[in-house]
């Protein structure tokens, strides 16, 4: 990976929501993961996942990664399969923005699709019902169930945040959706002191792209409630709201996962005093074909 | 003119509205007749899609075979009598 963008992967800015935040116990800081090469947070899983694969043997002799997406990991799968020279076959619901899949598409990727009212859980049992036909083709890294997702934050974001702000941190903010980010984070910050929440959609017909109304998603195996000390319901209208106020008001131009995540962190920062972390996944370009910014 | 059964294609999300259908016919010549038909019988239906200012949620696509219904006129946009029509979250699925 020397020499090559995947080195680029991580270390994203940490930035003070000045505006938003004004006026609330706490302070609220942003880590902003579009930043990274492919543009969402989904990097860093994907860079993990495919390394492991590729040390423990299951990714060899030219076989494919899939896996099962709505769009960033399947971008950031692409991305990384492209740099290490591996192909990659994605299965997405249809009708995914054009964004996505056209940027999967630049990178080298193959996108099989499924029936877009199944929506992700049904790009999720095609992915397994392709690996388990075909295991001499695939390598199905599995992002649901893959524990070197979550473990890529315990090593790398977790650890990044906590030097950034200078230990300063108090409260972990992101959303779930393989819920990779939140075990993760709360692997590396718990032990410090620092009390983690995650954030689900409020109803389970929604638009937080990206996110799981656990309660009625098929359960990533690498989901752990435990993990998180408090949990929050975010209903989508005042998300996007909130996404559309993050542009205007701090320059933050993000998804509506991002807003989301931000209403989660200023319900905790209205509450109580301290120095809320709250992870932003991606930026708000891949959703100029949704009416979010119409 | 009578308007014909028209079938509406709903994701799993939405199926807790309809009695657990994956699909229901209704009547309508618009879209808004559409949803109108389908609330008539099943309560509740309509303001999981329809905001209280009359509009498609943000966060929802419709369809009326392969057009973006937000493309033809929101609920305003006519819906021909042999036409499917597709729900979706808007996010999962931005127009093409």
């Amino acid at each position: 990976m020397r020499g090559t963008i995947l080195e680029r992967i991580g270390g994203t800015p940490l930035v003070p929501l000045r505006r938003i935040g004004e006026g609330l116990r706490a302070e609220i800081w942003a880590k902003l993961e579009q930043f990274n090469p492919a543009g969402s947070v989904k990097d860093r899983p994907a860079l993990w996942m495919t390394v492991a694969a590729e040390e423990d043997g299951r990714l060899r002799g030219g076989k494919v990664v899939l896996d099962a997406t709505s769009g960033n990991t399947g971008v950031a799968l692409a991305m990384v399969g492209a740099v290490l020279g591996h192909p990659v076959e994605l299965v997405m619901p249809d009708r995914v923005s054009l964004e996505r899949k056209r940027m999967a598409a630049a990178f080298g990727a193959t996108i099989l699709l499924t029936d877009p009212l199944e929506g992700t859980d049904g790009a999720i049992r095609e992915a397994q019902r392709l690996a388990a036909e075909h295991p001499g083709r695939y390598c199905y890294v599995d992002q649901y169930s893959n524990p070197v997702n979550p473990l890529a934050h315990e090593m790398g974001t977790g650890p990044e945040i906590w030097e950034q702000s200078g230990g300063r941190i108090t409260h972990f903010v992101a959303g779930v959706g393989t819920s990779g980010t939140v075990v993760g984070v709360s692997a590396a910050l718990r032990p410090k002191g620092v009390r983690i929440v995650a954030a689900q959609p409020a109803e389970p017909f929604h638009g937080i792209e990206g996110w799981k109304h656990m309660p009625t998603a098929i359960r990533p195996s690498i989901w752990d409630e435990s993990a998180a000390d408090v949990h929050l319901m975010i209903p989508t209208e005042p998300a996007l709201e909130m996404t559309r106020r993050l542009a205007r008001e701090e320059g933050i131009f993000t998804g509506p996962s991002g807003g989301a995540a931000v209403l989660a962190a200023m319900r905790i920062a209205q509450s109580e005093p301290g120095v809320v972390v709250v992870l932003i996944a991606d930026g708000g370009e891949r959703y100029l074909s949704t009416p979010l910014w119409e | 003119m009578k308007a014909m059964a028209i079938t509406v294609r709903l994701p799993g999300a939405l199926r807790d509205t309809v009695g657990g259908e994956n699909k229901v016919t209704a009547r309508g010549a618009t879209l808004d007749e559409v949803f109108a038909d389908i609330e008539r019988r099943h309560p509740g239906f309509r303001e999981r899609v329809v905001d209280d200012r009359g509009q498609l949620r943000t966060f929802v696509n419709v369809y009326i075979g392969d057009t973006d219904a937000r493309s033809s006129g929101g609920l305003a946009a006519p819906v021909p009598s042999d036409a499917e029509v597709m729900v979706i979250p808007a996010m999962a699925g931005g127009r093409r």
